[in-house]
């Protein structure tokens, strides 16, 4: 096991890169959720939404995103015109990056608030999350189809994304991920229909012409099917990006091999799940200014503390199980990382959603899901980056052609959930009830 | 070719392979008649393999500048040093410490391992990475999606990427030159060496050789023939004599192939699906039981 000085600045800014992308979206939330200009339908009424943050347009704002998304584009222009090597570190030795790290297994990790909370909202009777089932799903939708985006650039051969869906490979993980991509985005995109269609029906001359209403109405009273489906495909799609390591015993570090990665990566996308969505109402609550339901995101965080605590029983049994425990203890990098997403993303919630006071005050709620979310993030980016120095013997560090399009694509999605938020019936108190 | 037809098969094949290398191994003190050309007998039992022998390459590169032409891959440095998209074999030249102290160069011929239950192969979600019945694993481009999950999956780190080309990379390995295989020809690399230090045919007589050369020249060889266990087995089998883990081998590998670990998840598969449709169906009707209709209500 080597250890150097240098990584340690790249553990840093593995580190910092994450904080600085939660808070840069939550600046780009508080923005373009309260930016008034962006009411192009006539007679929507959405104005009627108070800004809480009432900053007005400036040209830097404007100049960020444009620089964001220029960016960006001019990147994966670049990767389909010069190859995926001219654009980012990648290499044979290490052929998975940020792309993978952040994009598709963060974003679908990020996702997971939509199985977790429609699945105990409407399969386990948990009523009173109502309210958050909504911004759950869009949340969920907006992820995969941001994961979408993101293989289509990391992907060498996007235009074949559809051949598993033809050659049935029934041994490979790599399979069931991507069926499990392509038949969720359509389930999330079916649970989250009724909202859009709320909304085209306000709009008579669509609602008389087009069966619309009558849709609605069917997919309102098929629901429940599309939330045990959304379920039983999270489970396995969660899980199977962790079955994609077992392959791999002697190159991935020992720290994070097991052949319970699947078991791990699922009960940690229920802690994501639940941290993710006390994030994402927080910050959407602050956005909107709409009310922060304390004592529903509260229990939220009462259930992490259970999920997150046989989390951290089960990663501990197995280490030592491998008897890998002696590692945690030695000075490296893999070490740092590994305590550093664990303390962050597990220790530190657990003990700032501990006591019913302090999981009550939104301020240490938002931190503790907040690193909760960090450090599982950082948990799905170590395993394909830190988890493979060791074998691979290069030190993969992402160039900034590969952050830009990451943080475009972040940035998209942010924009797009505060568009939905601002146009459709997402939030209870726009919740507008038609047909 | 079902999945089934091929652990069968692979089964099957151990087992023989296994009792073969031991009684041929035992009787045959003439190990010099291995011919496989255009044998296609006991392919599915038996699959085609190659025996590198260290102790005997003199590192003239024959067989990798053989393999470019054959392959009609260009030349960019010569000779090749290392796998790339261009490159699918190479001869490593290693600096090692032999017995009397004194350092020696040997020359480790380096391409795809083609495993008997590969990574690779097990990894492709569109079957872009294809195990033939009579071995060679090989590339379909046409189906590939270009994940690199092949890459991440191999425990040789064989498979390479054109990582400079924008809109149809492909991956490169060696595919024991197949169509050549077909035509009752030799792998172009093994046509191309002119010390003997490359055997071919069936895995079996591969093995075989190789434990009798180890056997014939007690103390010359190392009592390891790297590739008969390893991941479960490679079509590729080296004998050396000096210590693999010098010669840049991975030397960690487990005896039984990594793809029967994910294979045991995905066969999993269908009780969660079908446990958790049971279950979840259950408690949704059993919450739902007093409202008057399924519609979720939302108010």
């Amino acid at each position: 096991m080597f250890t150097t000085p240098i990584p340690w600045l790249v553990l840093v800014l593995s580190v910092g890169i994450p904080i600085i992308f939660i808070v840069g979206v939550r600046y780009i939330v508080a923005h373009t959720g309260g930016r008034s200009s962006m009411s192009p339908i006539a007679g929507a009424g959405q104005d009627a939404f108070p800004l809480h943050i009432s900053i007005p347009r400036s040209q830097v704002k404007k100049l960020l995103l444009a620089a964001i998304f220029g960016l960006g584009a001019l990147v994966i222009l670049m990767r389909f015109i010069f190859g995926i090597g001219a654009v980012s570190h990648m290499s044979d030795s290490f052929p998975w990056g940020i792309w993978i790290g952040i994009d598709v297994m963060g974003g679908v990790a990020l996702a997971a608030g939509a199985f977790v909370i429609a699945g105990a909202a409407h399969i386990f009777g948990v009523h009173r999350l109502e309210p958050l089932v909504r911004p759950a799903i869009l949340t969920g939708f907006l992820g995969y189809l941001l994961v979408v985006c993101g293989l289509v650039v990391d992907l060498g051969r996007p235009y074949n994304i559809w051949r598993p869906l033809v050659h049935w490979q029934h041994h490979s993980v790599m399979w069931e991920v991507g069926m499990c991509v392509f038949t969720y985005t359509i389930v999330l995109f079916i649970e989250f229909l009724p909202v859009i269609l709320e909304r085209i029906n306000r709009f008579e001359a669509i609602a008389t012409r087009l069966p619309t209403i009558p849709l609605y109405q069917f997919l309102r009273k098929i629901s429940i099917i599309f939330v045990i489906l959304g379920v039983i495909l999270s489970t396995l799609h969660q899980s199977s990006l962790g079955s994609l390591w077992v392959l791999v015993p002697t190159k991935l570090n020992p720290l994070w091999y097991s052949i319970y990665l699947p078991v791990f990566f699922w009960i940690s996308a229920i802690a994501i799940g639940l941290t993710m969505t006390i994030v994402e109402s927080t910050l959407s609550s602050r956005a909107f200014n709409h009310g922060l339901e304390t004592d529903l995101l509260a229990d939220l965080a009462k259930w992490a503390v259970v999920v997150l605590g046989i989390y951290l029983v089960a990663k501990f049994a197995d280490l030592i199980a491998r008897d890998a425990w002696p590692l945690l203890f030695e000075p490296t990098v893999q070490a740092a990382a590994f305590w550093l997403e664990i303390g962050l993303g597990v220790i530190i919630p657990m003990i700032l959603f501990s006591r019913r006071t302090w999981r009550e005050n939104p301020r240490i709620l938002f931190t503790g899901a907040a690193l909760a979310v960090v450090g599982f993030a950082l948990n799905r980016l170590n395993i394909p980056t830190v988890g493979m120095w060791q074998w691979s013997g290069v030190r993969y560090f992402p160039s900034w052609m590969e952050a830009a399009v990451t943080l475009s694509l972040i940035t998209l999605g942010v924009m797009a959930f505060a568009l939905a938020a601002k146009y459709l019936s997402v939030f209870p108190e726009e919740h507008h009830i038609d047909s | 070719m079902s999945d089934d037809t091929i652990k069968a098969t692979r089964r099957e094949f151990l087992k023989g392979a296994g009792a073969a290398a031991l009684t041929v191994a035992g009787i045959c003190s003439i190990p010099q008649m291995a011919s496989a050309e255009g044998s296609s007998t006991g392919a599915h039992a038996d699959p085609w393999a190659m025996l590198i022998d260290i102790a005997r390459c003199q590192g003239c590169d024959s067989c990798a500048l053989a393999c470019k032409e054959a392959n009609q891959l260009p030349l960019k440095e010569n000779p090749p040093a290392k796998l790339d998209a261009d490159t699918y074999t190479f001869v490593d030249r290693r600096q090692v410490t032999v017995a009397n102290g004194e350092v020696e160069t040997r020359y480790v011929k380096r391409q795809c391992m083609h495993c008997l239950n590969a990574s690779c192969v097990s990894a492709c979600p569109a079957a872009a990475m294809h195990k033939t019945e009579e071995g060679p694993v090989y590339y379909r481009a046409n189906r590939c999606l270009g994940c690199r999950y092949c890459q991440i999956g191999c425990p040789f780190g064989v498979p390479q990427f054109d990582w400079n080309n924008g809109l149809t990379p492909e991956i490169s390995k060696c595919w024991m030159c197949y169509e050549r295989l077909q035509k009752g020809e030799q792998p172009a690399c093994i046509e191309a060496c002119p010390t003997g230090a490359i055997r071919f045919g069936p895995r079996s007589r591969m093995l075989a050789i190789a434990h009798a050369r180890i056997d014939s020249n007690p103390g010359h060889y190392i009592d390891h023939v790297y590739g008969e266990h390893e991941v479960g087995g490679t079509a590729m089998l080296y004998i050396s004599d000096v210590p693999f883990e010098q010669l840049g081998f991975p030397a960690n590998l487990p005896t039984t192939a990594p793809p029967e670990e994910t294979e045991k998840i995905m066969t999993k598969l269908p009780f969660v699906i079908g446990g958790l449709a049971v279950a979840l169906s259950g408690t949704a009707a059993y919450t739902h039981r007093h409202s008057h209709e399924t519609e979720i209500t939302e108010e």
